[in-house]
C-alpha cells in the first residue's frame, strides 16, 4: 500500500498516461524555477498538439524551448514569449498559436482554476486587445472584463524540498508559478532537489500541501541562468 | 539640452516618498532606483515575487534562484519577502503598490497607454504591464518624447495596440515633465535649457501650457 507516498523512481512513471492533444500547466518565471527534467521527459515521450500554459516558453534549446524542435506545441498561454528566436519563427509561420495573457490573470487564471472558481472578473487588459470578445461588467463605477480560468491535464512543478507525502517548499525566487501551477492539474507532478521523511518539514512552512500533489520525483538540475548580472565585490 | 536616462532616472526619483513601495519596469525605470535620497526608505517589489528587491549580487553570491522580474540574477534586501505570482499579482492589482515606473511606445491626451506590441513587428508579449497599469492609482511612464526620427510619442489617440485605458496621469520625458487630465497633457516643467516652443512642436496631442513652466531642477 503506497498510502500517501507519492513518489515514484522514473521520469517514465512520472508522466505516465500523458497523450496527444493535453493540456500542461507549467510552473517557471524565465529559467527560474522551471521543471527541466520533467519538459525534457515529454520531448523524450514525443507527445504532440500540447496545449502548454507557462508565463514564459524557455530559451531556444532549454526549457520549454525545447519542445518546439519537434514541434509538439500546438498552442502556448503565456505572458512573455521575448527570448526564443525559434518561437517566433513557428508564430510567424503559423505552425503555433499564443494566446497572449497578462502575467496577473495567468497567474489567477491557474489559482482560480485550482480552487474550483470557472471564471473572475479584472481591471486589468480593460479596454485592451485582451478584452476582445470577453463579457465587461461595471462594479462601483468602473469596467472589468470576464476572464474564465484555467485547469490541466497535468501540471508539471520545479521544488526545492519535499516530503514523501508530496508537501512541498520552494526556493527563493523559483517559487513564482508553481504553487498556483501546482493546484490546477487533474495529475500534478513535482520534481524537487532532496526528498526528505514525512514531519522534518516545518508544518506551517510548507508552500505546497501535498493534497494537490499525485507524483514526486527526485531530480538533479543544470539551472541555467538567463542574465548574470554581478557588482563588483 | 534634453535630459540623459540618468536625468530621467533623477527627476522621477523626486517623486517617490519616505516608505513607499515601488515597481520599477525594465530599461530607464529600473535606473531610478540608483537615485533614492539618502534619507528616505523605499522597497523595490519584483512581479516574479519578490519585495524588496536589493543589489547586484557578487560573483560568489550568484544564485539562479534569485532573479527579478528582467530575469536578472539579484539579492533580496534586508526585510525583504519572497512569495507566489498570485500574492504578487494581489499586491499590484489590489492597489497596494505606491507607485509604479514604466516605459512606453505612446501614450495620448486621454491617459491611454501602448507599450506591449508593434503589429507585424513586434510580439514579445505584455508581461506585468497591463497588471500594473490596471491595478496602480499613482503611474509615472518614462520614455523620449519623439522618436528618432521626430515624430511625437504623445498623441491625440494611441495609434498603437493599447496596454491600459484612461490609467496614465504623469509622463516624463527627456524633455518635460507633463500631467494628464481632462483630454490633455500639461506640461509642468521642461528640461533645463528646452523651450516651451519645442516642447510644443514635438507634442502631438493637446497640450496646455500655464503661464509659467519652470526648468526642472536636480
Amino acid at each position: 500500500m503506497a498510502g500517501f507516498n507519492k513518489v515514484v523512481n522514473s521520469y517514465e512513471e512520472a508522466l505516465a498516461g500523458m497523450t496527444d492533444g493535453m493540456t500542461i500547466i507549467a510552473g517557471g518565471f524565465g529559467l527560474c524555477g522551471i521543471p527541466e527534467n520533467l519538459i525534457n521527459q515529454i520531448k523524450t515521450l514525443g507527445v504532440k498538439d500540447l496545449t502548454i500554459v507557462s508565463n514564459n516558453c524557455g530559451v531556444d534549446g532549454f526549457g520549454l524551448g525545447v519542445l518546439l524542435e519537434d514541434k509538439q506545441v500546438k498552442k502556448m498561454v503565456s505572458s512573455y514569449v521575448g527570448e526564443n528566436a525559434m518561437f517566433e519563427a513557428q508564430l510567424l509561420g503559423g505552425e503555433l498559436e499564443v494566446e497572449l495573457t497578462p502575467q496577473g490573470t495567468l497567474a489567477e487564471k491557474m489559482r482560480a482554476g485550482g480552487a474550483g472558481i470557472p471564471a473572475f472578473y479584472t481591471a486589468t487588459g480593460y479596454g485592451t486587445p485582451v478584452a476582445e470578445g470577453k463579457e465587461v461588467r461595471e462594479f462601483d463605477g468602473r469596467k472589468y472584463i470576464l476572464e474564465e480560468s484555467i485547469t490541466g491535464d497535468f501540471a508539471i512543478i520545479k521544488g526545492w524540498k519535499a516530503d514523501r507525502y508530496g508537501n512541498v517548499i520552494y526556493r527563493h525566487t523559483a517559487q513564482n508559478f508553481n504553487p498556483m501551477a501546482a493546484t490546477a492539474g487533474k495529475i500534478t507532478v513535482v520534481e524537487v532537489e532532496e526528498i526528505v521523511e514525512p514531519g522534518e518539514l516545518e508544518p506551517s512552512q510548507i508552500h505546497t500541501p501535498g493534497i494537490y500533489v499525485d507524483r514526486l520525483i527526485l531530480g538533479t538540475f543544470e539551472k541555467r541562468i538567463e542574465q548574470k548580472t554581478v557588482r563588483e565585490g | 539640452m534634453a535630459l540623459s536616462r540618468e536625468q530621467i532616472a533623477m527627476r522621477i526619483a523626486q517623486e517617490l516618498q519616505d516608505g513607499f513601495y515601488v515597481n520599477l519596469g525594465i530599461g530607464i525605470p529600473t535606473l531610478v532606483a540608483n537615485y533614492v535620497p539618502d534619507n528616505m526608505e523605499v522597497m523595490l517589489q519584483s512581479e516574479n515575487g519578490l519585495l524588496g528587491m536589493g543589489p547586484f549580487p557578487t560573483e560568489d553570491q550568484v544564485d539562479a534562484d534569485m532573479i527579478n522580474a528582467g530575469k536578472q540574477t539579484v539579492t533580496a534586501a534586508k526585510g525583504a519577502s519572497i512569495f507566489s505570482s498570485a500574492e504578487s499579482f494581489a499586491m499590484i492589482r489590489g492597489g497596494h503598490v505606491d507607485l509604479t515606473v514604466l516605459g512606453a511606445f505612446e501614450v495620448d491626451q486621454e491617459g491611454n497607454i501602448a507599450s506591449w506590441m508593434i503589429p507585424g513587428k513586434l510580439i514579445k508579449g505584455m508581461g506585468g504591464a497591463m497588471d500594473l497599469v490596471a491595478g496602480a492609482d499613482n503611474i509615472i511612464v518614462c520614455m523620449t518624447h519623439a522618436s528618432k526620427h521626430g515624430e511625437s510619442k504623445l498623441l491625440e489617440k494611441c495609434s498603437l495596440p493599447l496596454t491600459g485605458a484612461g490609467c496614465i496621469k504623469k509622463v516624463v520625458t527627456d524633455l518635460a515633465y507633463m500631467e494628464i487630465d481632462n483630454g490633455a497633457f500639461i506640461l509642468r516643467e521642461r528640461a533645463p535649457g528646452v523651450s516651451v516652443e519645442e516642447i510644443q512642436q514635438k507634442t502631438a496631442g493637446k497640450l496646455i501650457i500655464p503661464d509659467h513652466v519652470p526648468e526642472m531642477t536636480f
